[in-house]
Order: structure tokens, then sequence, then C-alpha cells
């Protein structure tokens, strides 16, 4: 039997721990984990981060921690917690700096046999994709059209000519979160976000053109469109400064109103129904409309680059999840249905079949879950379930998480064998910067198979499909 | 005075990038910091001194000025494209910080290490041995 540091931690079923209430808990701190992961998760201050979450004001049932948990600001990532709307409190910290810090995957009508030439592909998809530090945008906006973005997100694009309807009917939220004023959103806010919009960015970001190499759900796979074999691009970005400038923001002014925590400084809070809180909801919805914009924008270019190789290329939006949001919800609460918030930091939603949320022809069988892996390993298609409604908030794993440090990986790790061993693999990659592909090097992170097998098992996101990659951009 | 030897250093983080930087008064731990945040962003590049920026900020207490004060780092980037490359004068007063920047036109250079945000995640700014002393965790 393994020890925990955690004293008073204890497994209550396979993959399932819980810290009980102690020291100004309002609920027990849950984990998803198995005993390997649960290692690395001890590892850092994740567990003390769920217990600080615990402490919040109308925090219901538990705080909880996906299986891909580690260390962030306020929330550990892979952080979920649902809050009473009237009694509850909404924290910046819930959320993350990169609102909306999301995943869009595409599937095309190729084969892997398509792509003969595969560097000349990658370098042309790189030059296509603004990434990188600082502006690149190829857009240039006025203050009125940057309004409208914020208030429409990806249906602006759309109807800018950037992509059609199908593509926000298959994106969270229809690719436009409600209640989005931009008013609220500050001009530092904008200044920085201006001049960004349809870039990758730079860090973790990252543009993936790959297969799918195995099927676990026939039913289900066939039902989102996705076969053996097929190509598929995957696009994973968020809504750059001007998301992280509204977290900043916010932070400082519920700082001034309200004081915070002493157990977290990050913690701070405004109450949900306070004027503050509504407008920091109505902000982050305007940020995650720019990060929903700023995927459609890719999608588009990413569209016309490839149409250059192969003239009759259909790519179709599967679907799109949000990694970092807050959401009014409806979930069962004391086995009554209750509108909550719902806070997912770095985790993402995983409705079962039935919820109107989901898009009508994927609502038999529950909404796509898709949790990209760290560079140069397989990423997942999960689909939501029933259990997940029950036990996390509707809400599964994000992607892999890491367990080295990026100063570990800097001095560790050489670029150029992180390069030469995807290659051995049939990986080929572009970056913005060799330090870059050290950082995000696959040994830095968590085992993404022993990730999506614990999500598989606890039953809060099935397997469905495997997507291998072939061609990488990063940021 | 002596000068400090060392003017920051870099401290293990899982996730993100945490260093402390040291200053023989508060303005030096600073203006260290904010050399700190810079080497993050530019990988070492040698930035050329182009052109000024004046910089002003105020925070309610010292680490929240030092929060506002990096932050400007960023907006900077992002909003103006401009990278810095040099302090020439810090002063801090009634909890307002004056600085004068150097540097150049960003979208020259090619940066790819994204700092996403100054974070209040552990940080401090403190009197100690004679020193001072302020800790940063960024968000990468």
């Amino acid at each position: 039997m393994i020890v925990f540091l955690e004293e008073f931690m204890k497994k209550i079923s396979e993959n399932v721990y819980e810290i009980p209430m102690e020291n100004g808990m309002n609920v027990p701190a849950r984990i998803f984990a198995s005993e390997k992961l649960m290692k690395n998760i001890e590892d850092d201050k994740t567990l003390q981060q769920i217990k600080n979450v615990a402490m919040l004001p109308g925090i219901l049932k538990a705080s909880l921690a996906m299986p891909d948990a580690h260390q962030g600001y306020g929330f550990p990532i892979g952080g979920v917690a649902g809050f009473d709307v009237d009694k509850g409190v909404i924290s910046p910290g819930g959320v993350g700096y990169d609102i909306n810090c999301s995943v869009r995957l595409l599937k095309t009508n190729l084969k892997e046999k398509d792509l003969k030439n595969k560097d000349e592909i990658l370098h042309s998809v790189f030059r296509a994709v603004p990434s990188g530090v600082g502006q690149g945008g190829k857009l240039k906006l006025s203050k009125d059209e940057l309004d409208e973005v914020l208030r429409e997100g990806a249906q602006w694009a759309v109807k800018k000519g950037y992509g059609f309807k199908e593509d926000y009917e298959h994106t969270e939220d229809n690719g436009k979160l409600p209640n989005a004023n931009p008013k609220d959103v500050s001009q530092r806010a904008r200044g920085r976000g201006m001049g960004q919009l349809g870039s990758l960015g730079a860090g973790n970001h990252f543009l993936e053109i790959g297969i799918v190499d195995e099927v676990f759900d026939e039913k289900v796979a066939k039902v989102f469109g996705l076969e053996k074999g097929m190509i598929t691009i995957m696009i994973h970005c968020g809504s750059r400064g001007l998301g992280h400038q509204v977290a900043s923001d916010y932070i400082k002014e519920m700082e001034i109103k309200y004081g915070y925590p002493k157990f977290d400084r990050e913690l701070v809070n405004a109450p949900i129904k306070s004027e503050l809180g509504k407008k920091y909801l109505s902000a982050m919805a305007c940020a995650a409309n720019f990060g929903f914009a700023n995927k459609q924008l890719i999608t588009h270019w990413v569209r016309e680059n490839l149409k250059h190789y192969f003239p009759k290329i259909k790519m179709d939006v599967v679907y799109d999840v949000c990694h970092n949001i807050a959401k009014f919800e409806k979930h069962k609460i004391e086995g009554k249905e209750k509108e909550i918030l719902v806070m997912r930091k770095g985790a993402t939603r995983s409705f079962g079949p039935g919820r109107k949320e989901i898009p009508s022809d994927y609502r038999k069988v529950g909404q796509p879950v898709l949790i990209p892996g760290s560079m140069g390993t397989s990423s997942y298609v999960l689909v939501g379930t029933k259990k997940a409604e029950e036990i996390s908030f509707g809400s599964t794993a994000h992607g892999a998480g890491r367990i080295s440090s990026r100063a570990f990986a800097s001095k560790n790790i050489n670029a150029e064998d992180v390069k030469k061993k995807l290659k051995s693999k049939g990986i080929l990659v572009e970056a913005g910067s060799l330090k870059g592909l050290s950082q995000e090097a696959p040994e830095v992170y968590k085992d993404v198979d022993e990730v999506v097998r614990v999500s598989h098992e606890v039953g809060i996101g099935k397997l469905v499909v495997r997507l291998k990659p072939l061609l990488v951009v990063k940021g | 005075m002596n000068k400090l030897k060392i003017k920051y250093k870099f401290l293990e983080h899982m996730a993100d990038v945490k260093f402390q930087a040291f200053g023989k008064n508060k303005e030096e731990a600073f203006l260290n910091s904010a050399l700190a945040l810079m080497e993050v962003v530019t990988e070492k590049v040698k930035i050329q001194d182009i052109s000024k920026r004046k910089i002003r900020v105020g925070g309610e207490d010292d680490v929240s000025l030092l929060y506002a004060f990096l932050e400007e780092f960023l907006y900077l980037l992002d909003a103006e494209d401009f990278v810095v490359g040099k302090i020439e004068s810090l002063e801090i007063k009634d909890g307002t910080l004056s600085a004068m920047v150097l540097g150049d036109t960003a979208s020259k250079y090619k940066f790819s290490n994204d700092v996403k945000a100054i974070t209040y995640n552990e940080m401090f700014v403190r009197e100690e041995n004679e020193k001072w002393v302020a800790q940063v965790v960024l968000d990468v």
C-alpha cells in the first residue's frame, strides 16, 4: 500500500481520493487520479490549492482536481468547482490568466498518403498562422470592430467571411458567450489584444496535423465523423494578451474592493451577484469571445493554405472546447436541478447525452471532449458522460499536465535532440524558437495515456479515438 | 556602497518561471526584477536603445506596486510593440513608481517565451540582512 503525504486523505473508490473537511474548508476536496498520477500531484502545491478553493464561500459538493492536475494560481490547473449563485463567489483565479485557452479539432477528407511533401506543408502552415510573442495578428481592427469581436466571438469571424456557420455550431456556446459587454474590458486589455487577433501566441500553444490511429468506440466515433486513418487538425490557443489583462485588471479591482483571502492572494473574489462580480463575468465572456474568434480566423487561414496543396480538401470542425472558463449551468444539487456557476481551470466540460448545450447531431451520445497531449505525444477525443454530471460537475481532464519545470527543461533538454527524437517517430516540428521546443518536450509532461485512462475508468469522460501527431507548429 | 554581485536568480518552479531579484534598496530590487522579467522575454538577446518610454504606476503596497510595474513591460510589448532593453532611471515615492526605460520595436526580434501575466503567487518584497529581495512567479 502506498503512503501519501497528505495525512487525512483517503481512497474512496478506485482512482478517487478525498481530503475531508478541515480548518476552514466548506466542502471536502476530491481528486480523480491513479496512484501513479497522485505521486505527481503530491509533488507540488496542488492539494493545498484545492483545499484553499474548498474554503471559498458558497462552494458546493466538493473542490475537485482532475487527473492531470498540477500547481496553478489560486485554483490548481485541473481544478473544478461549482458555486451557489446566491451565496457563492467568482474568482479570476478560478478561470486563469489565459481566459478561454481552448482546443478545436477539425477533420479532413485526407489520408496520410496524401501528405507527400510534409516538410513543405509544415513550413507553409507555419507561415500562414502568425505565432510568437507580442503582436503578430494579421488584422487591423477599429475600436468598433473589436467591440463586435468581444460581443460575438466566432460568429463575428464567420459573418466577416472567415469560415462557415457549421464551424461555430460545433463550438461550445456556438462560439459566443452571452452577456459580454465590451464596456467592461479596460483600455489596457483592448490595447494588448488589438494587434493580436488571429495569432497562435507562444508557450504551450500549438497547431497540429495528425491522424486518427486508434478507434476505441466505433459507434461514437461515427457520430463525431471520425474514422481510422483520417487526417485531423488540432488548434490550441487562447485569448492572448487581452484575456491576460482582463484577469489582471479584475484581480486588482476585486482586491481593492473586497480585500484578499489570507490563505491565497490569487483567490481574490467577488460575490457572483455583486456589481463587480457581474462585470468580471462580462469581461471574461468578452475575452472568451476573443479566443473563439481567434481560433476561427486561424481555422480559416489553415483552410486557405491547405487548399494550395489539396484543392478538394474538406475541413470540418468536429468540436471546440474551453479549458479555462466559468459558466452558469444546471446541475443536480441535493437532488434538485439548480443553476450554479461552474469554474473550470484547465479542465474540459464533459456533458453526457441529452444536454441541450450539446450540438444536436451529437446530443444522443454526449459532447466531444478534446484532450491534447504534449508536443509529439498522442491526443485523445473522449465523450462526455452522465457520470461526469453526477460526480465532477460535468468535467474531466484537459491535457497532460507538467511534471518538470521549464527551468529544468531549458537546462537539461537539448532542443535539437527533441527535434531529432520526434523525427524518428515520424513527427516533424517547426517552432518559433528552439528554446521553446525544449521547454515543451514530451518528457516534461505527465503521461497523457494515463490521464485519459483514469478519466475513462472513473467514467467522467470515455475514450473514443486516439490521434497521433504528424506535423506540429509550435508558437 | 558596493554593488551587489547577483542581480537576480531563477528558482525551480513546476509550471512557470520563478525568480528572486536583489537590491541594496527597494528601487534596485524592483529594477533587477524588471531585468529578470526581460531576460525571460528576450532570452538574453541584446536589445538596441532606439527610443524611450516613461513608466508611472501606483500600488496599494510594495507587492501590488511591483506587480503593476512589471505588468507595464507586458503592456508595452503587446500594445505598443516595444521591448525594453535598459532601465535608465527608477524612483519610488509615496507609493508611486516612475521609471525611464530604453528599448526597441519588438517585432524586429523573434521571441518565443510568452509571459502571460505577472502573478501574486508567492510574490513578496522585503528587506532581509540589509538587502532587499523581491520574489516573482510569472505565468508563462
